[in-house]
This record gives C-alpha cells, structure tokens and sequence, in this order.
C-alpha cells in the first residue's frame, strides 16, 4: 500500500502540488527553470561530413592530403572545402567527419596560437605540443558524453624532429609514419604501408607526393563520399605549405566494358 | 603598530607616492637567510643559507623542487612560499597534463609575479613576505630569475637576495663576467665564495647550513643525475668536496665591504 | 548508418565513449624481480592503428604499470597515475611504495565507479620489503596481490598456459620433490616471450611489438640480463631498485 496521496494519481496538473500532499523528497520542483535547459544541443552525429585525410612521414619532413568535398548525407554538398589547415608555424591539421566542429577546433588552435604568439618568449608551439592538446579536447568532451565529432591527423616538424599523429571523438591517439583516417583506413592505409614502411627515413618529397596522388585516386575510385579535388600538405625545416586545389586524372574507359554500366543492347 | 600614516593598508599610496606595505613585504625577504644564483652557459645554480633556531632544532628548508627542470630558493616567510611553490607545482603539472612539454621557466615566473602584484593592488590583501630565486632550464638554455613580493620579476645573471644578501651582490658583480664559461665545480666555488660574504662574523659554511640547487648535465662529483640534467638538491655529505674547493678569504674580515645596517628609508623604520 | 530515414522511423541513437583496441598484457613476479610485458600492437576492429603504441608505463623507479582497453582511458589514467605519484614526491621527497600505489589506483578506478575507465591494469614491481610483486585490477579497482596476472584480448590464451608453468596446475612433481614456488629470471623471461609469440599466433590483436620491463630489488645482480640485446635501462639511480626493458618484435600478421 503506498501511503503518499500524491502518488495515487490525480486529474491533472501534476506540475503544482497545492495540498502538499507529497513528502518533500518527491515534491515536484516549483524553482525556476531555465528556459532553455532541455534545449541543449550535443552532437549525436555527424551533418556535413568529410571523408578521409592521409599522412605519411618523408625524408625532410610530412605530406597530408585530403580532398575539398564535404558531404551533407549522400548529397555532395560543397565542393570547396578546405580540410587541411596550417596551426602556428610547424604544423598542419587535416580532419575528416563533422565541418562544423573542425570549424570550432580551428578556432580553438587559432586562439591558442595567438595566445603563444602574444607572449613573445621564443617559446613556440609544435606539432606535439598542438597535438596533446586536441588529445586533452577531444577526451574531455567525448568524457562529458558531448564529443566533437572528428578524427584528427596532426603533422608537423619542429627542431628537425618529425611529427605525425591521429586522434579521434573519442581521444584516442596514435602515431605512425603512414596514418589515413575515415575510408583510407581501410582502402589507402594497406598500400601506404607497403609503399613507405622501412621507407620513411629515404623517400623524397616527389616520391611522397606521387604516393598519396595514387592513394587519392584510389579513394576516388571506391569512395562514394570523395572528391577528385584535393589538396596536398607539405611541412619541412623550410615551414609548412598548402597547395592549391588539384585535380586527380582518372579514367573510366574500363566501364564501358562492365555489364549494366555503360550503353549496353541486352 | 603604525609606523606611519600611510601603511596600514596596502592599497593606498604615500604622497611621495609609494606603497609602504610592499615595502614592508620587501623587508620581510630581507629578514630570510640568504640565497644565492648563478648562471652559465650550461647550468643554473642556487646556493643557500639554512638556519636553525638552536643546537636542538633541525635546519629550515630552502630550496624546493618545482618540477624536474625548476627549483627554487627563498628567503622570507617559508609558509607563503609553501603556498607560492605549490601553484608553481600545478602550473607546472597543468603545462605536462595539457602540452605534455615542460613549463617555460619564464612563464612560470611571470605567473607567480602577477599573483603577486594582484596583492599589491586589491583591497583586503597582504603581500607575499617571501622573495624567490628560480632556476630552471628550457628550449632556450639554463636561467636564474628574481621574484619578489612587489610583483616583479627579473632574469640575471648571478644574484643573491636574503640578509646581507647586498655583500653576495658585491661579489658576483665582481665576478660575473666569468661565470658564463665556467664549470659546474667553479662555478659552485664562485656560488660559495658569494654566499660565505652574507655569514655572520665567527660563523662558516659547513654541510649542514649548506644548500645547492643544481640544473644542468652531471657535475664531476655527482652521481645518478638523470641525463637531461634535471634539478637536484645537494645537502649533507654530498656538498663536503665543493666546500673544500673554496679558497680562504685573505685576513679575517675579507675585503668585501660589510654593509651598513639596514637603516631603510626615512619613513621605514624595521625593527631588527 | 543512415542518417536520412530518421523521419520515418523515430530512432534513439546514443553516442557509445567507448571502444576496445586490443593487445594483452601479463605481469609475473620472481622472489625478488618482477617482469611486466605488453604487446604494442594498437587496434580496432580489424584495423591495425599502429605497430607501436606503448602499454606499458614506468612509474617510479620500482613501479611499472601495464594498461590494456580502451586505449584512451589508459593513457588519461596513466598520466593522472603519475601526477598522483609527483604531488607525492613533492610532498615526501620519496617515491610512493608500490603497496601503496596498488591502493591509490584502486581509489582512482573506483572514483569513476559510474563512468569506469575501461581499462585492465597490472601494477608490477618490487615491495618495501624487496620481495618481487604483481597486482591486479578490475576496471573499477577490485584488486588483489598475485604472482601473475594476464589480461587483454589473450587473457584467455594466456593465464592458462601461466597457471600451467608457474603454478604447476595439473603438474605432478616427480616422487619427493616439490614445484619451486619461485622461478628464476631467465625463464620468466622465456615464458614471457613463449606466451606472447604463442598469443600472436593464435590472436588477431596480438603482435607487432613487446616490450618486456623487469625491475630487480636493490643488490640484485643482473642474473643473465648483461648478455640481452636491445636492453635499456630505465632506472635513475643505480644504487636501488633497478629498471630495464626489453624489446622484442613480434609477427605483423
């Protein structure tokens, strides 16, 4: 039997207890409450989206390539998008996932790298340092349930000492001297590693660039979310340079010869 | 308990325009035992005094470890520096926590500094009674730094603060222009003779009133120093052969004028 | 994964803060050392992340602690470990003692009880009393002292085969002998080795790289260590508890 009157149900009005009739523990608040407070909104999943980012390690420093396309759904939304973003003087971010919060990050790094400049101590920030810090971000909110919803490479160079690592909504982290994020984990990351592992200390910057263009096409080929538009990275000892859009030759001539493809009679 | 009409608060300016409860805060530092720092090209070091209130007691600690590239050494108030060196602990800890590199020794410096100076400024505040050498090493090399209870903060090349600290000053301007190419063992020595000026008549340096802060590659007395050289306290046994290094003042009272005694300025009248 | 429909059909998706990057890890504990080894593989799913993610963590010059789970979490956890460990140093110019360290992990784990860090921890290393000694942990800081401890994605492959060869499980000793209750450091060693080549043949998330840390009481001699390729020392002093690695590679399969 429950003693409370007030659970026993009422007519209406449940929001306003005018006999007291609950023990207080089970009152129903009348405090204030802030208008908005069941309006917050987290990011549940990603709206624009980009595809994948690679990086490898060469001889004299790193090459990040990601193409220009950032998705809405299916739907190639816009097709001049900037996903590779140079932070400080040693460093270069490349995300794929959600724009809008590769934006606020961007602006996170911008802030921080005014702040290091202002202080004007021959003090400077690089690429490990850049990198624990969206570490430290990117945990903290995936801890607060309210994750920035990317996966993050950062390359840099700084003291003659090459730096290239991941990280993710979630904060995990990882290095490696070959990295893809999104679809290239799966279709570039095999044919970075055969062309780089053991390499990374000898490859020039040609030979570097001419892999990820390979890789890039090959994204291009079998990722419907991808763009033959892309960009390429380059952080050396000489300081970090983003290229101008490039366009990927392919060819489909071999499609005419797939059945349900091209003009077909039967 | 006034000493003048202007100090009872620290906000408030004297019409000649000064703000005496710093002052008096800068008098407090003075009061400490003295603590001596020197720089090289490749080391920071920090020599101190440790008093003792009798035969009975032990000595009173001066120097802290900061993080594994800073410490420090003080002369004043030891509970405000306990409070001062533990934000200097999270301010280092918070840098490795969010940029996994060690705090600039400058910035660390300049954090304390302006903690200080809000002192100097807000109603119902005191000033910190406790001035600091630090030292420490960064991408840019070794360093020393002043801090005191003003809000202020300098980086030296040699400097000492603390009672009779004016007569360590005396001696490393003397000396400083040689400190940058010294060795680790001279530059102890040079540590020594400055901090042997601020001793009381009669009184020497011995193991136990003896403290050295070192920042920089293994000296050749030392062993188990980390490879990156990181801050280590010497005391005890361990300082006897830097101690035996040093060379005896000529005649009993040395060359090195004795100060006056603080007398201070018309208005500031300290107690001894 | 289609995020179009939603109209149609009302659908609650919650964000999971969570994921497993495989790997394993093991601890064993002689009379007076303790062997602490991880794997450095760094997965998820069937990706490979990286071939050298570092599970295995000195902590003080007696300490070490292996981390195995959600990758994230260990690395968080292993860096609040050790700012818990330097407010310590700052406070009692000492190292903490490994007993006591095996407590302040059960206090950090069990803080989260609501939200654990998803992460097996080994706590490894050599007590007050120079005695060799393994502890293990649950994600929210059950623990108790062992002799070895495996866990991670081989834990399963691999605590049998421990129970087998240092408990001497389902072992007969030969008529008036007895199992010794402590081995010595070669063949810890060849056991730990065994165990992690042994894993990675059999588990798809175990290879690439081992780091093996062995951590030997004050006045050990080095007991076979001095003739290992790829040691390293760890260790800042000399004259106490001594720390060293060994690195070994594993099939990248």
């Amino acid at each position: 039997m429950d003693h409370f009157p007030g659970n026993w149900g009422r007519l209406r009005n449940d929001d306003y207890d005018a006999y007291g009739t609950f023990p207080i523990p089970h009152r129903p608040s009348n405090a204030p409450k802030d208008t908005f407070s069941e309006g917050v909104q987290r990011t549940q999943q990603p709206i624009v989206t980009g595809t994948s980012v690679l990086a490898i390690k060469f001889k004299d420093g790193i090459l990040m390539a990601a193409d220009n396309l950032a998705s809405y759904g299916s739907l190639a939304r816009f097709k001049d998008v900037q996903r590779l973003r140079p932070v400080g003087d040693y460093t270069v971010i490349g995300a794929g996932g959600d724009m809008s919060d590769f934006q606020y990050i961007q602006s996170l790094l911008d802030d921080l790298v005014v702040e290091e400049f202002t202080s004007q101590d021959g003090h400077n920030l690089g690429p490990k340092e850049i990198h624990e810090y969206l570490s430290q971000v990117m945990y903290g909110r995936r801890t607060k349930i309210n994750p920035l919803w990317n996966s993050i490479l950062v390359g840099g160079l700084k003291d003659g000492q090459r730096f290239l690592a991941y990280v993710d909504l979630l904060g995990t982290t990882y290095s490696a001297d070959t990295l893809a994020t999104g679809y290239g984990a799966y279709i570039a990351q095999p044919l970075l590693r055969r062309a780089v592992e053991g390499r990374a200390d000898t490859l020039t910057e040609e030979e570097a660039a001419k892999i990820l263009e390979d890789c890039m096409r090959v994204l291009f080929y079998r990722d419907a979310r991808s763009l033959n538009k892309y960009q390429i990275a380059t952080i050396t000892a000489s300081g970090v340079s983003i290229s101008d859009s490039k366009a990927l030759e392919t060819s489909w001539e071999f499609a005419e010869g797939i059945r349900g493809y091209g003009a077909q009679t039967q | 308990m006034f000493r003048n009409t202007y100090d009872s608060d620290n906000t408030v300016f004297s019409p000649q325009g000064r703000l005496h409860q710093v002052e008096y805060a800068l008098e407090a530092v003075k009061q400490g035992s003295a603590a001596v720092g020197l720089r090289s090209k490749t080391h920071s070091i920090l020599l101190a005094l440790k008093r003792s209130t009798g035969e009975l007691a032990s000595y009173q600690q001066k120097m802290f470890r900061i993080d594994d590239h800073v410490g420090i050494a003080i002369a004043g108030l030891t509970s405000d520096a306990r409070v001062l060196s533990n934000f200097m602990r999270q301010q280092a800890m918070s840098e490795r926590m969010v940029f996994n590199r060690p705090v600039p020794v400058n910035r660390l410096v300049s954090a304390i500094a302006d903690k200080a100076q809000w002192n100097t400024q807000e109603y119902g505040r005191r000033p910190y009674g406790v001035g600091f050498l630090v030292i420490g090493q960064d991408q840019l090399g070794p360093h020393l730094y002043e801090f005191s209870p003003s809000g202020n903060s300098y980086e030296y090349y040699a400097m000492s603060i603390g009672a009779r600290s004016q007569s360590a000053k005396t001696y490393l301007e003397k000396h400083y222009e040689t400190f940058m190419d010294c060795n680790l063992e001279d530059l102890i020595r040079h540590g020594l003779h400055a901090l042997r000026e601020t001793l009381q008549q009669d009184k020497e340096l011995t193991i136990n009133n003896t403290s050295i802060g070192i920042v920089g590659p293994a000296g050749a007395h030392e062993t188990n120093v980390p490879s990156d050289g990181s801050f280590r306290i010497l005391e005890g046994e361990v300082i006897e052969p830097y101690l035996k290094t040093m060379i005896a003042k000529e005649g009993e009272t040395g060359t090195a004028a004795q100060p006056p005694p603080a007398t201070g300025d018309e208005d500031v009248q300290m107690a001894e | 994964m289609n995020p179009m429909n939603t109209a149609s059909h009302p659908q609650q998706r919650q964000f999971n803060p969570y994921t497993e990057n495989g790997g394993t890890i093991l601890a064993i504990a002689g009379l007076d050392f303790s062997v602490i080894a991880g794997d450095t593989r760094q997965s998820e799913g069937y990706n490979i992340q990286t071939r050298y993610a570092p599970k295995v963590f000195r902590l003080t010059d007696r300490a070490v602690l292996a981390v195995n789970g959600f990758a994230a979490d260990g690395n968080m956890f292993v860096k609040k470990v050790k700012q818990r460990l330097e407010w310590y140093r700052h406070a009692h110019a000492k190292d903490m003692p490994l007993h006591a360290i095996a407590r302040l992990i059960q206090t950090m784990l069990y803080a989260r009880r609501f939200f654990p860090y998803y992460v097996y921890n080994i706590l490894g290393g050599i007590e007050d009393d120079g005695s060799g000694a393994v502890y293990s942990f649950d994600p929210v800081g059950s623990y108790e002292r062992e002799t070895c401890r495996a866990a991670g994605a081989a834990q399963s492959l691999v605590q049998p085969f421990l129970d087998n060869q240092i408990y001497f499980k389902n072992q007969q000793p030969a008529l008036g002998t007895s199992h010794p209750a402590h081995l010595p450091l070669p063949q810890v060693l060849r056991l730990v080795i065994d165990s992690f080549t042994g894993a990675t043949e059999r588990h798809i998330e175990v290879g690439d790289g081992l780091e093996m840390f062995v951590v030997l009481a004050k006045g050990h001699d080095l007991a076979g260590l001095e003739g290992i390729a790829g040691l390293q020392e760890m260790s800042t002093k000399s004259d106490g508890e001594r720390i060293f690695v060994i690195r070994r590679e594993l099939k990248k399969d």
